[in-house]
């Protein structure tokens, strides 16, 4: 009997994900109206158990993609994976009111170079204190705390040690759970209500996975207001690190 | 038909990636630069063009808003399969990094919603 059943989700791995996804969303759906009365999201509740399961999962397989590693799972790392993330991402830009997004213009330009130098002075200086001291180390960590895809591709471009560079995917892939988890707690905090404020956050949070489940948690509608802007960080991060941010970082560590 | 609508989707994540990758390849990088992005804005400006000549029906729409509504789902599957083991393995300069990061920026997003300006339209109508 279960041979079958596992052979069937393996050959179905998609469909698999979408019945277990839903199931999850379901289960979520119920936990947030029955013990926490509405107050926490459903999505919020189902990314949560989504990381707890990523945890497991990659305990028991070993490798780096959490539950997608193990096999009877395989078709999440398709439903989840970057293509159809960005597919559904680009969908929800047809819900945007072009006169909102303009309002933001250069505020969100602003937040988006802000959210590449801060988080990438704090991975510096935590370096630093912890006796990473070449510019190097220094810049690919700081680089990590920019999102997990400049870290490495930083590192790759100036030739940092593959411990550094574990270390600087491991600081990005950090942020991006943290963004998840936080945003919808700090939302009042951050004055996440409008259009133009999820671009802003969009733009300083960085990370697109951070902040698009971040948003989903805390306000559907206000999504790709903050993933149009968020979509720029990588890229924009990319650039300026082994440019701009290592150079910058040299000087300073040979002074 | 649902496709068509669909089909303008696709067309729009693919010139975007495109777009983004040849973007990235001018900047001299091996990267994608902003390929998503260009794909949203491509399909807003796509749907206000449409809109106005009136060629896109509903059916055709409801071929983007699935995808649209499959947003959180596919969120979702993708916490599942993030590398948490290796996050809690990171030791405390990844932990510190991270939090100080995050922090930071929280802040910075607080300062600068709170000088958004407020009589705007947008605000009395959320308010």
């Amino acid at each position: 009997m279960w041979p079958i059943i596992e052979k069937a989700a393996k050959d179905n791995g998609l469909i698999a994900a979408f019945a277990v996804v839903g199931l999850l969303m379901l289960l979520s759906g119920v936990i947030s109206r029955r013990l926490t009365f509405g107050r926490v999201q459903g999505s919020a509740i189902a990314i949560l158990i989504g990381l707890a399961l990523a945890y497991v999962g990659g305990r028991i397989s070993g490798g780096t993609k959490g539950l997608a590693d193990v096999a009877l799972f395989s078709g999440i790392g398709l439903m989840g994976g970057n293509m159809l993330r960005d597919f559904a991402i680009v969908a929800t830009a047809f819900e945007v009111h072009p006169a909102e997004a303009r309002r933001a213009g250069w505020i969100g330009a602003l937040a988006l170079l802000l959210g590449t130098v801060l988080p990438f002075i704090v991975g510096v200086a935590v370096a630093r204190a912890f006796g990473y001291t070449d510019a190097v180390s220094m810049t690919t960590i700081g680089a990590g705390a920019i999102t997990y895809i400049v870290g490495p591709v930083t590192g790759t471009a100036i030739g940092a040690s593959s411990d550094v560079m574990a270390l600087s995917i491991a600081t990005g892939v950090i942020k991006a759970i943290l963004v998840m988890v936080t945003t919808p707690l700090a939302a009042k905090f951050m004055r996440l209500k409008t259009p133009r404020s999820a671009m802003v956050f969009g733009g300083l949070a960085g990370t697109v996975s951070g902040v698009s489940a971040g948003l989903a948690a805390t306000d559907r509608s206000l999504v790709p207001y903050g993933a149009l802007v968020a979509t720029f960080h990588t890229g924009i991060g990319c650039l300026a690190g082994p440019s701009v941010l290592y150079f910058t970082v040299k000087l300073f560590a040979a002074s | 038909m649902i496709i068509y609508g669909t089909a303008l989707l696709a067309v729009c994540h693919l010139l975007g990636i495109v777009l983004g990758d040849w973007l990235g390849a001018a900047l001299g990088m091996k990267t994608n630069v902003g390929g998503v992005g260009i794909a949203m804005l491509l399909l807003i400006s796509l749907r206000v063009y449409l809109h106005r000549s009136g060629h896109f029906k509903p059916a055709s729409e409801s071929g983007v808003h699935y995808w649209g509504a499959l947003y959180i789902p596919v969120v979702v599957a993708m916490a599942m399969q993030q590398n948490v083991v290796a996050a809690m393995r990171g030791g405390p300069v990844a932990v510190l990094a991270a939090i100080g990061a995050v922090a930071v920026c929280m802040v910075f997003v607080s300062i600068i919603n709170r000088l958004e300006p407020v009589p705007a339209a947008v605000e009395t109508k959320a308010e």
